[in-house]
């Protein structure tokens, strides 16, 4: 109710009078099957023609892998993604051993080489998958590794020191995994976010309306954000302004006076990590009409934002841009999004200096909607190099708890966030990991067509409707939930009580690739 | 102001079936004939593209990979009957270091021209060895220029080869001492000699025309003969020890000239610029244990104007048990002519182990003032890079086949690609000219001081490399 009354305090009465009901969403866990018929699976169970039916496999499998349905007498193709693999054997409930005649085999999926990356293992995919149905960490059992990917470096290469007691016995429910957006104390508000993420800028073009709605309701479910990117503010996003980001990019699309007035956060974004220096990048083929009337941009033809703002040369210049925004909105925060120049650390000084409220530094290894491959791979640092650079630099000038770091760029898990806050975050930036939990397989087709063939970053009518927002909504509660409990297990295995209590402790962390024998605290 | 650098460029559709990297496996006896099939939904319409495909084959030469990978209908189909896999003979593309997503992205942009783009985050290893432990810096908020890309100001990507004057100098009468000769080429690359091991005759009038085309310039052997006189100006000779000379009509039109290193390097240059005062001499050294060496020695001596470093095909050290590679070789030699004095006065031409645009820019920050190429040129002509290129032995690109018109067109879009991937790059540094990215590297970041400042302090020594 308060919070109603400074709404209606500040915001002008032309705004005011575009504020619908904000909408509630409750964070509950629901199981969230996949949409698609047959789940990738990391084994295959293979039941030969000689399976004489008996059931006993059913009746020894304890993850439902075989199903007879009542009044069929053969069995329905095995939930093949249920399967643990041969590491059932030890269980006692290995279907392969009991089987009477021998007919069943369980070899694993020549398909799951063909899934994944470097960077998004079959492994990693498929936990995320899990975690979106479950809302829950997935089961050892299946041993996934889902701390992170096989890059060889980075975050794939940092673990975590945990010690073998917790020097402090903690409670799940006694440990905080909140952060605060506004550290500057200039009055304007304290917002305090759930868990240390929120969603990251996908325009509407480059991701459907249905995956920004479900971004934005599971950012609600949360109490955290989801950010517009450059595309302008869909209408059906109004119920959700409490926890909506307005991005100003250097393309201006869709900015208003009262999109900029109708939410909490402002974001100015400088440059992104998958395509630093070069501005936005939606190609034609996307720019729908529903896409050209929202950014009042000619049909079909190829939007590139230019790089960068031309108004901004200086921090003095940035500093009139945010001087600017807070006059239009007197109740935002500001957050600046900047990549990683070797400079980065100055960028964020400065950008502090202006008045910004959040530093968001993204990595040059970050997600996109469509870039330059070259941009992609080698303009400006991975995350993991500038967070310690940029938070150390905060540090050294004084002004560290003046300002919220936020990093993104790369991060997929909550092992990486956690390792991010480590290394000197105050919070992350996610993406690519909640299009992952909407079904993303990383084919990398988002750019250009009819866009995501998967039905998530596409505007494509036919596409889009592959996916319905209740359903999105749910996969990423349950990821968020998942997330929240890994959290607080790296949390409670290090003895810490807050989220804010790691940031910064790199002390906590172990390279693979390094001797580890520094002991000091630096 | 010269015009702008622009290279006219053509879509150039391969000649080959294309070798993608995923295909469906269809298990069809197990095929319940639905009326939902999933193939008729595949976005891509790729299984009536594959239909249409067999339907007009002549002869088996390949089966039909053009899938991309997206799994919808292997997770839609009802009877799941379908798996996506790798397709084994785009596995077989290139070798250790041209790996087989770098063939099939030169191919790309043989074909298109175009600066090849797609969604979702980077997919590689987090750094590797060579230009891949390097990336290049970019600049915001605070420039030192006002536009990237898509501004009002132009980049300019030319280079001058030769020697430059330290300074001006003025003569009794107080004009300008005469300027040694220069060369200027509207982007800093060069097609380099064909390997010994990739040699066809009939490719070296296309590089001729390619090279015309646009406007860089190509190393011939001195026996080779130009289809047109006016290609001359974009021909350099190379003269090796054994090469019989070339005629003094023919090297008097023509720009550059590279010799083969020798004790006798200094007479060589001077009796050819006796035939042609104008001429830049470039001498090549092999990089070889010694290379680096002679290459710093050389840059010392008054006669020499233009080195030209060539590391083997991946970009290693020649002979080595443990080499170097062409980055680091090309920093030791910069430095060391930095530290000297006199860099500006010398140009340096690299090549080997360049194999995508980034390459070019990473070495020109690393201190090459160009590049010279010659497998990527082949391979946008479909080459597989399977290194059998024998007498009767089959080509897989059938390369011996292939038509004048289609292989300029493709050399000059991979060309052009290039040229737009390096303005991508410079445009992002904030850099308007490629003579100033050279060894420049305050603009790009180095893997082994990134890790040293990042992880170094907190975690000891690095042990692996």
């Amino acid at each position: 109710m308060a919070r109603e009354r400074q709404i209606e305090d500040i915001l002008p009465a032309n705004t005011l009078k575009t504020r619908v009901p904000q909408e509630q969403v409750p964070r509950v866990v629901k199981p969230a099957p996949s949409r698609y018929r047959n789940e990738i699976a990391k084994y295959l169970v293979h039941r030969r023609l000689d399976c004489e039916r008996c059931g006993k496999c059913i009746e020894v499998c304890e993850y439902g892998v075989h199903d007879r349905k009542p009044g069929f007498k053969y069995f329905a193709e095995p939930q093949h993604h249920l399967c643990i693999g041969p590491s059932c054997e030890t269980t006692g409930h290995y279907c392969v051993a009991h089987c009477p005649k021998g007919a069943l085999q369980i070899r694993e999926n020549p398909m799951f080489q063909a899934l994944g990356d470097y960077r998004w293992t079959a492994d990693l995919i498929l936990a995320t998958w899990k975690m979106a149905e479950t809302g829950d960490v997935p089961p050892a059992a299946y041993d996934y590794d889902y701390e992170g990917g096989n890059s060889g470096g980075g975050f794939d290469r940092l673990r975590f020191k945990f010690p073998k007691q917790p020097p402090v016995k903690l409670k799940a429910s006694e440990i905080d995994t909140s952060i605060q957006l506004n550290k500057r104390g200039d009055g304007r508000p304290e917002i305090k976010i759930d868990v240390p993420w929120y969603g990251g800028g996908m325009s509407f073009g480059s991701v459907s309306n249905v995956t920004q709605l479900s971004k934005a309701r599971a950012a609600v479910a949360f109490n955290t954000f989801t950010c517009t990117g450059e595309g302008g503010y869909m209408e059906r996003m109004r119920p959700y302004d409490d926890h909506v980001i307005t991005q100003v990019a250097t393309g201006l699309f869709g900015v208003r006076e009262e999109t900029i007035q109708r939410v909490p956060i402002i974001e100015f974004k400088y440059a992104q990590g998958a395509k630093p220096g070069l501005g936005g990048h939606l190609l034609g083929d996307k720019n729908t009409p529903a896409v050209a009337r929202m950014r009042e941009a000619v049909l079909g033809i190829s939007l590139f934002s230019p790089f960068p703002f031309h108004s901004v040369y200086s921090i003095e210049d940035h500093a009139k841009h945010l001087d600017w925004m807070k006059h239009v909105n007197r109740r935002a925060l500001i957050a600046t999004k900047v990549s990683t120049p070797t400079d980065v650390d100055m960028v964020a000084v400065g950008s502090y200096s202006a008045g910004t409220h959040i530093v968001h530094i993204d990595g040059g290894y970050g997600g996109t909607g469509a870039a330059p491959d070259i941009a992609k791979k080698n303009i400006a640092m991975p995350i993991e190099y500038a967070i310690g650079k940029v938070h150390n630099f905060l540090q050294a000038e004084g002004v560290r708890d003046k300002v919220t770091l936020i990093a993104s760029g790369g991060i997929r898990t909550a092992h990486d966030i956690a390792k991010a806050i480590a290394l000197g975050a105050d919070g992350a930036v996610i993406g690519t990991s909640e299009l992952v939990a909407l079904g993303c397989v990383r084919c990398s087709r988002c750019e250009s067509g009819r866009g995501c063939p998967r039905g998530i970053a596409t505007t494509d009518t036919e596409l889009s409707a592959k996916m319905d927002v209740e359903w999105g909504t749910q996969r990423l509660i349950n990821l968020y939930s998942a997330w929240q409990k890994i959290l607080i297990g790296i949390l409670q295995r290090l003895g810490l009580r807050s989220v804010s209590e790691l940031r910064g402790r790199a002390d906590l962390l172990m390279h693979l690739d390094y001797t580890n024998d520094v002991t000091a605290r630096t | 102001m010269p015009d702008k650098y622009h290279i006219k460029t053509r879509p150039v559709p391969p000649l080959r079936p294309r070798i993608g990297k995923h295909g469906v496996v269809d298990w069809r006896e197990d095929c319940a004939r639905c009326h939902n099939c999933v193939k008729k939904a595949c976005v891509y319409d790729r299984y009536r593209q594959e239909a249409e495909y067999i339907h007009n084959l002549r002869e088996v030469e390949a089966l039909y990979f053009d899938c991309m990978g997206c799994f919808s209908c292997v997770q839609d189909c009802t009877k799941g009957i379908l798996r996506l896999t790798i397709n084994p003979e785009y596995e077989r593309l290139g070798n250790r270091y041209w790996k087989p997503d770098i063939i099939k992205t030169t191919w790309l942009q043989a074909e298109t021209a175009k600066i090849p783009v797609s969604g979702a985050g980077y997919r590689g290893p987090f750094s590797g060895r060579g230009f891949d432990s390097m990336w290049t810096d970019m600049s915001e908020i605070v420039r030192p220029t006002r536009d990237g890309i898509h501004g009002r100001e132009y980049i300019s990507t030319s280079v001058d080869i030769g020697r430059k004057p330290p300074f001006l100098s003025l003569n009794g009468s107080k004009s300008l001492d005469s300027l040694p000769p220069l060369v200027s080429i509207p982007m800093p690359l060069i097609v380099d000699l064909s390997s010994p091991t990739h040699t066809l005759p009939k490719l070296d009038v296309i590089i001729e025309q390619t090279a015309a085309d646009t406007g860089i310039i190509a190393l011939m052997d001195s026996r080779y003969r130009p289809a047109k006189d006016e290609h001359l100006q974009n021909i350099a000779f190379y003269l090796g020890p054994d090469s019989p000379p070339v005629p003094d009509n023919l090297l008097r039109k023509t720009r550059l000239v590279e010799i083969a290193d020798s004790p006798a390097v200094r007479e060589r240059i001077k009796s050819l610029k006796k035939i042609h005062p104008q001429i830049v001499v470039v001498v090549r050294v092999e990089l070889t244990s010694a290379g680096i060496n002679r290459a710093i020695e050389l840059a010392g001596l008054p006669e020499v104007e233009t080195i030209h470093i060539v590391a083997d095909a991946n970009g290693d050290e020649l002979t080595a048990n443990k080499p170097r590679f062409l980055k680091d070789m090309i920093r030791q030699i910069h430095t060391a002519l930095v530290e000297r004095g006199g860099r500006d006065e010398i140009t340096l031409m690299a090549g080997g182990g360049i194999a995508m645009p980034e390459h070019m820019a990473k070495a020109i920050i690393c201190g090459a003032d160009l590049v010279t190429i010659n497998l990527p040129l082949l391979v946008a002509l479909e080459c597989h890079l399977c290194d059998s290129c024998q007498p009767g032995t089959p080509c897989p690109a059938k390369l011996e086949k292939i038509d004048f018109s289609y292989g300029v067109g493709r050399m000059t879009n991979l060309i052009a690609a290039w040229h737009d991937q390096l303005i991508e790059l410079m445009g992002a540094m904030g850099m308007r000219e490629a003579r100033r990215l050279r060894g420049d590297v305050g603009r790009a970041m180095f893997f082994e001081n990134l890790e040293e400042e990042a992880f170094g302090k907190f975690y000891g020594k690095r042990k692996t490399d």
